[in-house]
């Protein structure tokens, strides 16, 4: 039996569990699915010797309910609510890429107008998704004035958003073919404002947490992925970045008139759950920017694409006057937007990383598959890797700067 | 002479340092001004349920802020998200783990009765295997929504009969194996 | 690289027509290692994002086909890779991507979860999604909606609660917790229902 408790550092210690030296009997620690630290239901099951993790198994599963044979069963625009809920802390982030995703299948190209209040939309929800990430990780690191900071601002983007789609979040804002209806009046004048006060507050959380000591301790070099294993596991977004994979599909392989605004990715260099942070961090000041770009060459026009005829439901005042307009609309809410025949694999850049949508469609409103390929459900492959040989106090820190949702991930 | 009107205030002169109440109106007042809620947080209810505890609507007014996590020093267990097959036992299990007296809300519509999920998965309803006092709706209800719902747990708590309770050891005696009981089975 | 050229390098390779976006190939299962190997190491498509598979319905053959969705980081272009299941309707094989990619591993015990189908060469293939005893495969084109009954409790838990626990239809994953419904709480605690060890009796009997 080993007496020496000076491991080293954890690469030692991991290869030391793997080989099986370890200081004593292991103990078996099950954490979850009901736990403040695991951001949602999560079960890790953890082997632990002494207060070092040996193995690391987490179990998924407990929040799945079934989204994918649901959509079987739904036509397209019926599906958009279940989207709210995938990744629910950004909910109209997933509303845009799944409709983008049907707009695919059917060839749709959007007015400019449309495109505008989508990023908007995307980047707002981004915006809410990292405030969130970045306040809960300060308050599972001990810092609860991080959390509510954050909530703060939270609370200001949704009342904006409330005010724009009636709901705070869950907000089914778009259609396939559009938008559910058009930007309120005076409501770009209060997002510009609001960009003014949230930028204050990024740079309290920057204050307070960035060279913060405790902070610094307990994140710098803790869990390094490196460049290697982050494309092995299938890493995307924020997380992929940290460990300096340049890949932002905003700026890369643009959606949605992406290619006319001007932001910067940040990359990182070490992979750690440090440079997980300070990425979050700087994607919030540059999506402000993109915000207050988007306000502020808001184009006039169409909220929808107007020769959609199968697809987007005409205005009321013309069904309920036009025989054509009110065929269409019941066809369209009994049978769903008519798509044609084949199948479709596309991904946006959501807050959490590339939300993908494989549709395969045969004809018809409803779709044939539906697969929705979450960046947490694979973003979470990697802990069994990264977990063992720290601590089972690190393991908070780990989690949170993965900054996963089990509504994604578990769909 | 009597007064034709009588007096029923307070006053220390007469009555010294003692009040007399109800014992239940005593122990119902206490207990409604600390529910320590449990956060049973599972899916996006769990995020209102945050915004509720955060600074704008504040449960802390209520004397409901300390969150805690632990089943054994939670008073109110506030199932809050969508509960799935695969996550019932465990919601049983730490609703079975938490002291008397306990109370549970079911906050949305996915804890209430399933919601919007009528899939293989998701259990329709959390009160297939807890019992429930309080049902907010909304998807997610909002924060006033949940606090209107505590305020009308309050007002329950405030009906007990808290001193029945007490003294009845066996206060939770099962039905008799051959009556068939109140809860009716649940179907897929 | 289109479509077009990746099959004339991989001449066991074809055309994937349905695609209405992506490059898309479909290849012979048996050849799916070697291609995705040449395609990772060769083509630079170092990125896995996606392993699902589509049902085609009861009654066609083949019945299942994995599809897989690759990117190259360099040129940023996605590519899908097609592989009919091979086996029978009811028990389809694939091979595993696991040594490839260690993205695959649970994406294709997803797979598994929901559609049934067996990867040879997997590490650890179990279910992932839904409970360890789930006896069905949701997402197969048979399966309803609404699910099929699974007895909960199981019936030796509601002997030993007396009767107070109602069956419904969802499990106790085996259900080693059970708790009586009468008595103090003390007494109702939940007690493991294996209880081979004990504060006061040893462990192993």
């Amino acid at each position: 039996m080993k007496t020496d408790y000076s491991f080293g550092d954890t690469q030692t210690r991991a290869a030391l569990y793997e080989d099986g030296e370890l200081a004593g009997e292991t103990m078996t620690l099950n954490m979850g699915p009901s736990h403040p630290a695991t951001h949602g239901v999560l079960r890790l099951e953890l082997e632990l010797d002494g207060d070092y993790v040996t193995k690391c198994d987490p179990v998924v599963g407990y929040l799945h309910r079934g989204d994918e044979k649901i959509a079987e069963n739904m036509t397209y625009n019926q599906f958009v609510p279940y989207t709210d809920r995938l990744d629910y802390l950004a909910p109209l982030a997933n509303n845009v890429t799944f409709v983008l995703a049907v707009e695919k299948l059917a060839g749709l190209d959007m007015p400019p107008r449309a495109e505008c209040i989508r990023v908007l939309c995307c980047e707002l929800a981004r915006l809410s998704s990292h405030l969130l990430g970045m306040g809960v990780y300060g308050m599972d690191a001990g810092a609860w004035t991080a959390f509510m900071y954050c909530f703060t601002v939270r609370e200001q983007i949704y009342t904006l958003i409330e005010e724009l789609c009636g709901a705070r979040f869950t907000t089914s804002y778009t259609r396939i073919g559009g938008m559910t209806r058009d930007l309120p009046d005076g409501w770009l004048e209060k997002v510009r404002r609001f960009t003014d006060e949230a930028a204050k507050t990024i740079d309290d959380l920057d204050k307070l947490m960035t060279r913060n000591k405790v902070f610094l301790d307990r994140t710098k070099d803790v869990a390094v992925i490196s460049r290697e294993d982050a494309l092995a596991y299938g890493f995307t977004g924020a997380n992929a970045r940290a460990s300096g994979i340049d890949l932002d599909l905003r700026r890369d392989k643009p959606y949605c008139g992406y290619e006319n605004y001007d932001f910067e990715v940040p990359l990182g260099s070490v992979g750690d759950c440090y440079d997980r942070y300070l990425v979050r961090l700087e994607e919030m000041r540059q999506t402000l920017g993109i915000i207050r770009q988007c306000c502020d060459r808001m184009p006039d026009g169409a909220w929808f694409a107007e020769d959609a005829k199968k697809i987007y439901k005409p205005t009321k005042d013309k069904v309920l006057t036009s025989m054509e307009e009110l065929i269409q609309n019941f066809m369209l809410v009994t049978e769903g937007p008519q798509m044609p025949k084949g199948e479709v694999y596309f991904e946006a850049e959501n807050p959490k990383g590339w939300l993908g949508f494989f549709i395969h469609s045969k004809g018809g409103g409803v779709p044939y598959r539906l697969k929705i390929r979450g960046p947490s459900f694979c973003n979470l492959s990697i802990l069994p890797k990264i977990v063992p040989g720290w601590m089972m106090s690190d393991i908070p820190i780990i989690l949170g700067s993965l900054d996963f949702v089990l509504g994604e991930c578990d769909r | 002479m009597v007064p034709a009107q009588q007096n029923y205030a307070y006053n220390s002169k007469i009555e010294g340092d003692i009040v007399v109440s109800r014992l239940d109106a005593v122990i119902n007042w206490i207990r409604k001004h600390s529910v320590w809620p449990m956060p049973m947080g599972l899916a996006c209810c769990a995020i209102e349920l945050m915004a509720v505890a955060a600074s704008r609507f504040d449960i802390s007014r209520f004397g409901m802020e300390v969150m805690r996590f632990s089943p054994r020093q939670a008073d109110c267990m506030i199932v809050s998200g969508t509960v799935t097959y695969k996550m019932a036992p465990i919601v049983r299990r730490i609703y079975d783990q938490m002291a008397e007296p306990k109370w549970v809300v079911a906050m949305g519509a996915c804890a209430s009765t399933g919601g919007m999920y009528r899939s293989y998965a998701v259990l329709q309803g959390v009160d297939r295997i807890v019992p429930v006092d309080v049902y907010v709706s909304g998807c997610p209800p909002r924060p006033e929504a949940l606090l209107d719902g505590l305020m009308k747990l309050q007002d329950k708590i405030g009906t007990e009969r808290a001193m029945t309770n007490l003294l009845n050891a066996d206060m939770h005696s099962a039905p008799k194996a051959d009556k068939p009981a109140a809860t009716e089975t649940a179907q897929a | 690289m289109t479509a077009k050229e990746l099959c004339e390098t991989f001449d066991y390779a074809s055309e994937r027509a349905l695609s209405r976006d992506h490059e898309a190939i479909h290849v012979p299962a048996d050849k799916l290692i070697a291609c995705v190997t040449a395609l990772r190491d060769e083509q630079g498509y170092d990125l896995l994002l996606d392993v699902t598979a589509i049902d085609w319905g009861m009654g066609t053959s083949p019945r299942f086909t994995g599809v897989y969705h690759l990117f190259h980081t360099k040129s940023i272009a996605y590519l899908r890779v097609s592989a009919d299941a091979t086996g029978d309707a009811e028990n389809p094989v694939l091979p595993s991507l696991t040594d490839l990619y260690p993205a695959a591993n649970w994406h294709e015990r997803e797979t598994y979860d929901m559609l049934g189908i067996h990867y040879e060469g997997h590490p650890d293939l179990r279910r992932i999604l839904m409970w360890d005893g789930y006896n069905y495969y949701p997402l197969r084109k048979e399966f309803p909606l609404a699910g099929h009954e699974t007895e909960m409790p199981e019936p030796d838990v509601v002997a030993a609660t007396e009767g107070a626990i109602n069956p419904t239809a969802a499990p106790m994953m085996g259900g080693p917790f059970v708790s009586p419904q009468t008595g103090n709480m003390s007494t109702r605690e939940p007690r493991a229902r294996d209880e081979s060890w004990h504060e006061t009796k040893p462990k192993g009997n």
